[in-house]
Formats: C-alpha cells, structure tokens, sequence
C-alpha cells in the first residue's frame, strides 16, 4: 500500500527516542488535587460541591453548563478545601476546585462495573461518555459527546482514530498504543455502533511500526476496523490533514468534520471512550510524557488529573540543566509557561523542558523565499498575512484565507529570517473572531 | 524553582536554516563559476570580484551608519550580490566602472527601495544593465588582445589579459554570425565571455548544491531554459540543430541567469505556479532578445522585465486555501 501523505508539512527532529522506550508508570499525588472548571472548549462546569464537602474516586464535582461544555470527576477521595482562581497551562487563572487528598482511594458506587456495550443502547453509550467528562484529550477539548452526537449518525462513513501523535518529543499515545491496545480498538467499536454506516480507521504514524503490526494482529478479523500507516511528517495529526489523508476530503475552517461524514478522535480519547462505557471509570487519569533535553529521566507517567506538574517532574528526577523553557504539551504547538506548578488537565498531558530556547532569536526582513508557503499544509500564505496581520488589514487578511490557519506552526519552524509568522496570523485570527462575535451578539 | 521561564507564543523550535545560512549557501555554490573564471581569465578576474563584493560591502556599511539604520548583520547578501556582479562582468572592464556597479547595486537598486526584501529588481543584475547601457563598449568588449607573459601591470591595465586558447568572441556572437561552436568547450567553459558565465560545468555545480540543499527548486531554471529552447527550435530559424540549440543554451548567460539571478527570492515569484509562468516569460522574452532583437545576449534584459512583473504574477496566482473556493477580488 502506498504510504498515505499530504501536502506541505516539515519534517522535523523529533526526540521522541528520549521517552519513547519508557512504560506507563502510575504516579501517586502527594499535594491537593486542582480542578479547573474550563478543561475544555465551551461553558466552564458548574460546581456541584462547596468547601468541606467529602469527594469520592470517580465522584461528578461539577457538571457540564449548557450544551457544549464537560463534567468534571475527581480523581481522589477527600475533602474539598476550597474553591479559588488557580494558574492552568493555558496561562489563565481559571476557578478551580482544591481537593485534599486523603489518600484513601475510596470510589463510587459502580466504579470499574463491566458493561457489555454491545447490548448498550446508542442512548446509553452517548451518556456514559458524557457523564465520564470526556474530552478531546489530543489537546483541542471539545467535548466528546457532542461530538458523538451530530445531526446525521446515518451520514458518518468514517469513525477515525487519531493516532498519528506527530508533534515531536510526545509519546504518552504511542505507549497507550502499545501497551493498552485493546482499550483503543474497544472505544473505536463502541463509537461503530453509534455510527452503523461507518468504517473504522485506525491511522497511525511509519515511525511507530510496532503499533501499526499490534493493531493490524489485533484487528484482523474485525471487518469495519482498518488500519493505515501514515507518512511521518508534521502536522499529520492535524484533523485536515488526517481527514485528507485517509478519505482524500477537504475539510475547510468553516465546516466539522461530521458534514462530510467523519468522526475524529484522538487514542487517548478513544481509550477513555472504552473506559467509561465498558469499564464504567470516568476521565480521572491522564498518561503524560515528560521529556526535553532539560529533564533528567524523561518518562510517561499515568497520574491523575489535578496533580501538579512540579510533582511530576520531581518523580522525573528534576531537571538536570536549568532550562530556558517550559513547554505544555508539543514543542509546535504546545503552550510556554513561566512556571510548572500547574495541575494536570484533561488539555494539557505533556511537559517538555528546554535548555535553550529555541524561538528566542532575532526576526529579521522577509527575504520572499516562499518556504512558509511551500510548507504551509494548508496552501496559505503565511508572509502576507502576517503583514495584513500587523497592519491589522482584516478584510484582506480574511479576502486571503487567514482565517483557515490551523496554527500548526510549520511557517514559523521553516522561515529563515524567523519571522513570527504563526504567532500573528493566530492573533490575528483570534481578534477577528472575536469582533465577529462581539457584533453577533450584539445584534441579539 | 529558579526564576521564570522563556514564555512565547507556539511554535517553540525553529529550523537551523537562516537568512545567512542560505546566503552562505548560495556564495558556495558561486565559487566554482567564480574559481573557474579565474583560470580562464587570469588573476584579473580576482581582482574584479574582490572590487564588487567590497564595494557592496562597504556601501551597505556605509549606508546603514550614514541613515542611522542598524548595521546590517553580517547576512551575506551583500556578499552575494557583489559576487554575482563580478561573474556578469567582461574580465577586462576597469576596475572604478566595477566599484561603480557595486555601490549602484546596493546603494540604488537595494537600499534605496528599502534593503534586503524590498528591491524589486535583481540589484546584481541592474548594475550590470546600468553599466552596460552607460558604457557599452567596455562592457560588451570580449575581444581581448594577447600577451604571452603577463606582468603585474598587465593584470591592473584595462583590458589586457593572457587568454591562451580563448578565443575572444563569445559562442552566442559566433551563433548569431551564423558560425557553428565547439559544444565541449562551452560545456567546460574554455571560451570568451563574462567572467562567471562561461563554465556550464562549475555552474551546473553550483547548482546542484543548491538545489542539495533545498535553496532553490527546479521550477524556475527548468521552465526558464525548457521555454527558451522551444523558443530557439521554433523561431531560431535553424530547425532542430544541436550545435545550434546547445550551444544556445550553454554559450551566454543562459545558465548562471537561470540558476543563480531569476530563482532570487525577493525578485521572482513566490508560489509555485508562479514561479513556473514567471520562467515560461523569461525563456520567451530572452529568445526574443537573442533571436528577434539586434544583441546576442538577452538574460539580464529578461529577467530585469520578469522582476517587474512579479507582483502581478504573484497577484494572479494567489493560492486557495485547503478545502476552499477561490474568493472572487469583488466578494
């Protein structure tokens, strides 16, 4: 079979050897376990405990508000202590609820109960996924539910399972992949009986062999499970990319994945998909990487969501450089931080540390070599928009296609004068997205 | 925890490949054309290159500390451009008309219309049109007098070189009289013309590490002599002749122009459709030059035109984004 690719894209070191050879470890938390209310896209949760309140293991301690939003489960058993504004890797202090652990582990009624999902109904799988906070664990956090649930079921033709994990340094999805396969390949049924006229698609990155024959071995005899190796090169992961990859369709900015008939998620979603239907154990933990040149015992632990990171780069060994630079999740598209005393969420499941900062160079003229061009996967121009974007020329920014820019950072990576390309187009977008809205709802 | 960290917006690494790098790139890829023109025109040509490439740098130097602009830093373009003068110049030109190229380049056709980026014309190129329309016969005298052993003064006297075996009329010249070359020669580069044009070989050279090293594509050079050949098989008047068409292609400036002045960032187009229409306009408009205009040569003319119309072919060859329709300019 010919190697399925796409067009532009970098190739890219990617230092996932650092990790990649390390098992799944299983951290336990020392410190209170933080909950950010907003660890997706959408409303943040509501809460539904108050300070002293006793939690459980797999206990609901803040539930969706309103239709795109996520329930938020405890990872622990203890007390709340308190309900404040705490730092997120997204760089924003969010309310969040602080739970002392009491190290006890006591759960649920329920918890871990086997269920058959064949025997489940469509409704029944779409609420135990909803009531299990699950989001799109690959870092966009949408929430999964509403993503299981779009207008046609009948017009899905293929559930794909993201399982390219091309952003460098990131292994926790290729360990879940090797060591926990059948949690992937059970999610990715259960969502087949959601979509009946659907073929599933596993689609996996060349620079993992090995999960590629596990999945293939695994899935032999299943009839509407395939799957593909992918061409190694980023962003192949990106969902156009993927999408075009594996079905040959264009996905455009203004459209979801579901109008043209595919469901998109990332393994680790998927897994979490399996847990919580067939296993009835909600998104409480993450599998995280820490890796980067800084670090010294670049791991991939399974910890749950609410741990601090400075937790887990200590299990990691610290750091045996200072580094320059922290980074939540991938080195492309992952978000710097001054600090790394921030809890673990359902969005950020990667910590990488750099010596030296890479991005932190002198931006010199454009010298019109095209390369952000000729490696944008997305066929734009990235150096005339990031000029539309600095001298906030939005109609042609917009008359240009910026508004399509998936941020995936390859014009950034390749241009030689390391212009900011990405990081105004992004900008750029954000504010004209945002005054659309501000006027949108002021017409209301 | 010591201190805070780095924060910047994604992404977080960037390509080793700078501004200097490729410059850097492209100066390696000149010195065998540069190497090869001091063996067949003697020392002088050294002296020629050393003339440009100083006079580039010092005007830049000199321009940036006189308008209070930060001192261009060290990124080799200046370098490359007076490289690429010297290459388009007759060995025998004076040194001060040399100089004079060099400060034209940078000083008008580069800093004045804003630096690096902003030329819109090949700033090499431009000098040498400048200094061919303002002294032509200096710049068009290929016909050079032997001396058998040269003395110092010889090299430093206008025009007055050892060319042993070279004869002194360019192979384009001996083409439009209707003459026939020797291909092997001009494959090599044993033969009249400007110091840098003369070897396909050590061009060709150059242009493969470029092309190693992703500096340039295919696209421009190979559209860019496919066109011109077609242009010279259908209007050249000589049928399918091969000494004709070869020697075409490999006898004038055809080969360094293709390579090494139209693939030039800031002055061809930047996507790939364009940078393909613009080479089909340059083999068209050199053949014209060549075989309809009164010259032998067409290059320089043909690119200088083809730099202006870059930012009408980059405007018609606007890309559509992935998965969209074009937006029509009237929306």
């Amino acid at each position: 079979m010919a190697r399925l690719t796409f067009k532009g894209g970098i190739h890219i070191y990617d230092g996932k050897n650092l990790s990649k050879d390390k098992p799944i470890t299983e951290l336990l938390p020392k410190g209170d376990l933080v909950f950010p209310l907003v660890q997706h896209i959408g409303a943040p949760a509501k809460p539904l405990v108050k300070k002293g309140d006793p939690v459980l293991v797999g206990q609901k301690i803040a539930e969706a508000d309103g239709p795109i939003s996520a329930n938020i489960i405890s990872s622990v058993s203890g007390t709340v202590k308190s309900i404040e504004k705490r730092l997120t890797a997204t760089g924003r202090m969010e309310e969040a609820i602080v739970v002392a652990n009491d190290n006890e582990y006591k759960k649920i009624e329920g918890f871990g109960q086997e269920r058959n999902y064949m025997i489940m109904s469509k409704e029944e799988i779409r609420k135990a996924v909803k009531e299990a906070g699950i989001v799109g664990l690959g870092g966009a956090g949408f929430p999964t539910h509403v993503k299981l649930t779009p207008k046609n079921e009948e017009k899905i033709e293929y559930v794909i399972v993201n399982g390219a994990e091309c952003e460098p340094y990131l292994t926790s999805d290729y360990r879940l992949m090797l060591e926990e396969p059948e949690k992937i390949i059970g999610g990715l049924k259960i969502m087949l009986r959601l979509f009946e006229n659907a073929v599933g698609i596993i689609g996996i990155e060349d620079n993992k062999p090995d999960v590629i024959d596990k999945m293939k071995e695994l899935t032999a005899n299943e009839d509407r499970i395939q799957v593909k190796s992918l061409k190694t090169k980023y962003p192949q992961g990106g969902e156009r990319q993927l999408i075009y990859t594996l079905t040959g369709r264009k996905l455009n900015s203004q459209k979801i994945p579901a109008d043209i008939g595919c469901i998109v998620n990332n393994a680790a979603t998927v897994a979490a998909i399996y847990m919580a239907v067939a296993k009835s154990v909600p998104l409480t933990h993450m599998i995280v990487t820490i890796s980067g040149d800084a670090v010294a015992e670049p791991a991939n632990y399974r910890v749950p969501i609410g741990m601090s990171f400075s937790e887990i780069v200590e299990a990691a060994g610290g750091f045996k450089t200072d580094p320059e630079k922290i980074v939540f999740g991938g080195p492309m598209m992952g978000i710097a931080m001054y600090t790394y005393d921030i809890p673990v969420t359902k969005t950020a499941s990667a910590l990488l540390g750099f010596v030296k900062d890479e991005a932190a160079v002198e931006e010199s003229v454009c010298i019109r070599c095209g390369k952000c061009h000729e490696y944008c996967p997305l066929n734009l121009m990235p150096s005339q928009l990031q000029m539309f974007g600095l001298h906030n020329d939005y109609e042609k920014f917009e008359k240009n296609y910026g508004l399509e820019c998936c941020g995936c950072g390859c014009c950034s990576y390749v241009c030689p004068a390391k212009r900011s390309l990405t990081q105004t187009i992004v900008r750029t977008k954000q504010l004209i997205l945002d005054k659309k809205n501000d006027t949108s709802s002021n017409h209301n | 925890m010591s201190g805070m960290f780095n924060v910047s917006a994604a992404p977080h690494t960037r390509s080793p490949i700078t501004t200097k790098s490729i410059m850097q790139d492209v100066i390696i890829a000149l010195i065998p054309a540069a190497l090869f023109g001091i063996f067949n025109f003697g020392l002088r040509a050294l002296l020629i290159i050393l003339a440009t490439v100083l006079s580039c740098v010092v005007t830049e130097y000199l321009y940036c500390k006189f308008m209070k602009k930060p001192v261009n830093p060290w990124d080799f373009s200046d370098v490359v451009t007076g490289l690429l003068l010297a290459l388009n110049l007759p060995v025998s030109v004076p040194i001060w008309m040399a100089v004079l190229g060099g400060v034209f380049a940078i000083l008008i056709v580069k800093m004045l219309f804003g630096g690096l980026g902003q030329n819109f014309m090949n700033p090499a190129l431009a000098a040498r049109v400048f200094l061919l329309i303002s002294f032509t016969s200096k710049m068009s005298s290929f016909t050079l007098e032997k001396v058998s052993s040269p003395g110092l003064k010889d090299f430093l006297r206008d025009g007055a070189l050892v060319l042993d075996g070279v004869s002194g009329a360019t192979p384009l010249g001996q083409l439009k009289a209707g003459e026939t070359v020797d291909l092997l020669k001009l494959f090599v580069g044993h033969v009249g013309g400007t110091i840098g044009e003369t070897s396909t070989l050590a061009l060709l050279l150059g242009a493969a590490y470029l092309l190693y090293r992703k500096v340039i594509s295919l696209r421009i050079p190979l559209s860019y002599i496919l066109s011109f050949a077609v242009f010279a098989l259908i209007f050249g008047g000589k049928g399918f002749d091969v000494n004709y068409l070869l020697g075409e292609i490999l006898g004038g400036g055809l080969i360094l122009g293709a390579f090494f002045m139209a693939t030039d960032y800031v002055t061809s187009p930047a996507t790939p459709k364009g940078q393909i229409i613009y080479g089909i306009f340059l083999g068209i408009m050199t053949g014209l030059f060549r075989i309809v205009g009164k010259g032998p040569e067409g290059v320089s003319y043909a690119i200088l035109l083809g730099n202006l119309l870059v930012p009408v072919i980059d405007n018609l060859t606007r890309p559509v984004a992935f998965g969209r329709e074009r937006v029509k300019n009237g929306k």
